[in-house]
């Protein structure tokens, strides 16, 4: 789908991207609407419609406000709401993300930006000690409204420090709500949906995904537009085998199921959007309906979530299933720099056409 | 540049000698955190007038007489221009010591028999007011005893006493509005005491029963109450540090008359979140009001290990904030202390610091025993002699205003009322099962639904290991 992404570092988005679109954006069943929106454009509009409707929103981070954000995201909104409500914070993310989660428990709606999730393990005390739980432990009388966002997991030449994913570590605590959007759409809808939400979300972004354009239909454009949390999405319709990931491992997924296709396989594919709450609902109606499961993901594989997602199908599908679960994921080592090797790190379209075809018993 | 040097040398001790100013050489008097500003060229005017000029902050520890600051220097190139802002320059190589030779003082009212020390400044406390202040120092130190006993006897897991700690408990909770914002650490039940939780709630949260507000979700001690404005107490330590600069500044945000008081021991400054909590407060001009209950010991580590500062309050300059050191075992110095900063933090929007010495009488909490680690005569001297409650009796009795009798009184109703509250809270039925999946978010997730139904069922169908049923 789009080819090789060359963005260095962790220097703002001003860089060029290179980038190749095939002809499966046609393929993609989205609502009638010819415009476009990139994936940046939709979380800051998202974010902007949000802070323009309740006051007590506002955007915490490194680089957030004159900087126009360390990824562009906060574009513009210094401008428009000023620096009480685009805060630039000091170099801490264990005091701002505190900070965050005070001014939550008072009443504010924190938005708090990570420069990436690596840093975040920093602060992971106050988003699992001071937020996720704290609405059980103080019995209801305490709830934390707030938003940790950011990309996570790999973006492209960034080293073992810059580029684990999150999405597994956050999704096994109680009291967070976890979600992974792919397309503009998803980015809009389920951001707006965490800043509304009650509860702590940590809303995990990809890097490699902001410079990204999607068609985005007109009822997603509209200010009032959410998607809800805990229901994933059926990107592609299928009969032969479910694919189901999250995030940028979807659009791989569609370039696979593209490529199976033409193998006369007709994949399934699943995105998952909300990695906490899991959607098991849908992901064990469509198993039941192929028979076939893959599941993909970036992070590391021992206790990911496409473990928990195979122990899912395998405890409610069982019988359905006509094949071993497969599952993809990173390899089982920090992230390396060079190149060649950072691509065989992270999954490839051909890993999963290789594991649909074997589940389909078309290959070893 | 050496000869130049030398001989500045020189015309510096020959100065010294005829003028008889040997006060104005502050390399030998270290009272004095300021650099030298010495003028290279030492031009007559800052050696034969060094009291000139010079200006007082109101924040300064101490100015030396000597100092001349650079503003009033007619002369520009005196100072260099930096990012942070100007600054004089000095040709003198002087590191700033370690230390002053003289610590921080320790703002006092009351001496140790109670009588006001003469000409102290304090904040007048009425006769109601101090009643009530010291009866509720005596029920702290009731209901600290009485806990302690029933986590002995078994009945509670785990209790922590604030013994040698209740001036700063009350006079401090005294000292604020009800609307003030507080983020406890867990030596501060008195706060909430003061604030009006009754002895049959803080006993049912220790209990973990169908009464307690906590659900029966946190360990004794962890007591939380919206309705007083008193937050959930947190087991991590100084995670309230940060929280309260961001509470702060949802009150500045939201124009409220009220400040974020949070409290920390001298152990929980080592965190990495009082840094960054102090720090963003006063980037932020949050109102928040830091209490550092210095009392000597963080579990079996003295302050000695702890840091090597001159305590606390040096450290609040630091971070750009007004502080002071005051002596937390005297209740009416709290009171005008807290009260002060209270008004300071509301009114200049800004963060205000305050280290309230004292000694932790107690153990750590019902899983340590001191004993092990410092001497017991430590701690009787300090039960007995440098009591904060006795000491404010003895004034309060002195004005009249309290008697043996209403002593008596107090105390034995006291315990009465916590031996009862703790019968009753012991028999309470614990909170039914459809607790154990609540409040994890606002709205249970479908996920958490299935899992409540799945143990209802098994309740159901296995009624003899679940004997007090699904919903008690």
């Amino acid at each position: 789908m789009w080819g090789i992404l060359r963005q260095r570092g962790i220097d703002g988005g001003g860089l060029s991207l290179r980038r190749t679109r095939s002809a499966s954006v046609s393929a993609r069943s989205y609502a009638a609407g010819s415009k476009e929106m990139t994936v940046r454009d939709a979380l800051n509009s998202a974010i902007d419609e949000e802070m323009s409707a309740d006051p007590k929103v506002f955007v915490m981070g490194e680089e957030v406000g004159q900087y126009q954000g360390a990824y562009k995201i906060t574009k513009g909104l210094l401008e428009k709401y000023g620096p009480e409500r685009v805060y630039d914070t000091p170099i801490t993310e264990a005091g701002f993300t505190g900070i965050g989660v005070g001014a939550a428990y008072a009443g504010l709606k924190p938005v708090v930006e990570f420069m990436t999730f690596n840093f975040s393990m920093q602060a992971i005390d106050h988003i699992i000690n001071s937020a996720a739980k704290s609405n059980y432990m103080s019995a209801g009388q305490i709830n934390v409204p707030i938003v940790f966002r950011g990309p996570n997991g790999a973006a492209a030449g960034v080293g073992a420090q810059h580029s684990q994913c999150y999405a597994a570590w956050y999704a096994s605590v109680p009291g967070l709500k976890v979600l992974a959007p792919y397309s503009a759409e998803d980015a809009r809808g389920l951001l707006k949906a965490a800043i509304r939400d009650p509860d702590p979300v940590v809303f995990l972004e990809n890097e490699l995904l902001y410079g990204e354009s999607f068609p985005i239909s007109e009822e997603a454009l509209d200010s009032s537009f959410c998607l809800p949390i805990g229901k994933a999405k059926i990107e592609r319709q299928g009969k032969d085998v479910t694919i189901v990931t999250f995030s940028k491992m979807v659009g791989f997924a569609l370039k696979a199921a593209e490529k199976l296709a033409e193998e006369g396989i007709s994949a399934e594919v699943i995105n998952l959007r909300s990695i906490r709450p899991l959607d098991r609902a849908t992901i064990n109606a469509s198993v039941r309906k192929t028979s076939r499961l893959v599941t993909v993901e970036e992070g590391f594989p021992q206790h990911g979530v496409c473990a928990e997602i195979c122990a899912s199908v395998v405890e409610e599908s069982f019988s359905y299933l006509d094949a071993p679960v497969e599952r993809i994921a990173g390899a089982d080592v920090p992230m390396p720099y060079a190149a060649n090797l950072e691509r065989l790190a992270l999954p490839q379209v051909e890993d999963i056409v290789r594991a649909a075809k074997r589940a389909c018993y078309r290959s070893k | 540049m050496a000869i130049w040097f030398a001989r500045s040398r020189t015309l510096v001790s020959s100065l010294r000698q005829n003028l008889g100013l040997s006060a104005i050489f502050i390399k030998h008097n270290y009272s004095s955190r300021r650099p030298v500003f010495t003028n290279s060229q030492l031009s007559p005017r800052v050696f034969l007038d060094p009291f000139s000029s010079y200006r007082h902050e109101s924040t300064a520890v101490e100015t030396h007489p000597y100092l001349v600051q650079q503003s009033d220097h007619e002369d520009d190139a005196q100072e260099l221009d930096f990012p942070g802002g100007k600054v004089g320059y000095t040709s003198e190589m002087k590191f700033i010591p370690e230390s002053s030779s003289r610590r921080i003082p320790c703002y006092r009212v009351l001496n140790e028999h109670g009588k006001i020390i003469s000409d102290s400044d304090f904040i007048p406390v009425s006769e109601k007011l101090a009643v009530r202040m010291y009866e509720q120092m005596a029920t702290l130190q009731v209901m600290d005893h009485i806990f302690y006993e029933a986590q002995r006897q078994g009945r509670i897991s785990f209790y922590l006493t604030s013994v040698g700690e209740e001036a700063i408990n009350i006079a401090s909770a005294a000292a604020l509005s009800p609307e003030d914002v507080v983020l406890p650490q867990y030596r501060e039940p008195g706060v909430l005491l003061w604030r009006g939780f009754t002895l049959e709630e803080f006993a049912n949260q220790c209990f973990g029963n169908k009464a307690d507000y906590g659900k029966g979700r946190q360990m004794p001690i962890h007591y939380g109450s919206n309705q007083h404005n008193y937050f959930t107490v947190s087991s991590p330590i100084a995670t309230q540090l940060p929280q309260a600069a961001g509470v702060g500044y949802a009150l500045k945000m939201e124009k409220k008359n009220a400040c974020a008081v949070t409290f920390i021991g001298d152990g929980g400054t080592s965190e990495g979140d009082f840094h960054a909590g102090l720090n963003f407060a006063a980037v932020m001009e949050a109102p928040v009001v830091f209490i550092c209950r210095n009392n000597g010991w963080a579990i079996s580590t003295h302050i000695s290990e702890q840091f090597r500062s001159d305590g606390i309050v040096v450290k609040g300059q630091a971070y750009g904030i007004r502080s002071i050191r005051v002596d937390g075992n005297d209740a009416l110095a709290v009171y005008s202390a807290v009260r002060s900063a209270r008004e300071m933090a509301v009114k200049e929007q800004r963060p205000v610091l305050i280290e309230a010495m004292t000694y932790r009488v107690g153990h750590h909490s019902t899983s340590d025993d001191s004993t092990k680690y410092r001497a017991a005569d430590e701690i009787q001297y300090w039960k007995m002699s440098r009591n904060p409650v006795n000491r404010f009796k003895k004034w309060v009795e002195d004005n009249g205003w309290w008697s043996e009798e209403d002593e008596s009184k107090l105390r034995s109703s006291t315990r009465k009322q916590l031996l009862q509250a703790i019968q009753a809270a012991e028999k309470w039925e614990k909170q039914p099962l459809t607790e154990l999946f609540n409040d994890v978010y606002d709205v249970k997730t479908k996920n958490l639904e299935e899992q409540e139904l799945g143990l209802k069922e098994l309740v159901e169908k296995q009624p003899q290991d679940y004997p007090l049923g699904f919903h008690n």
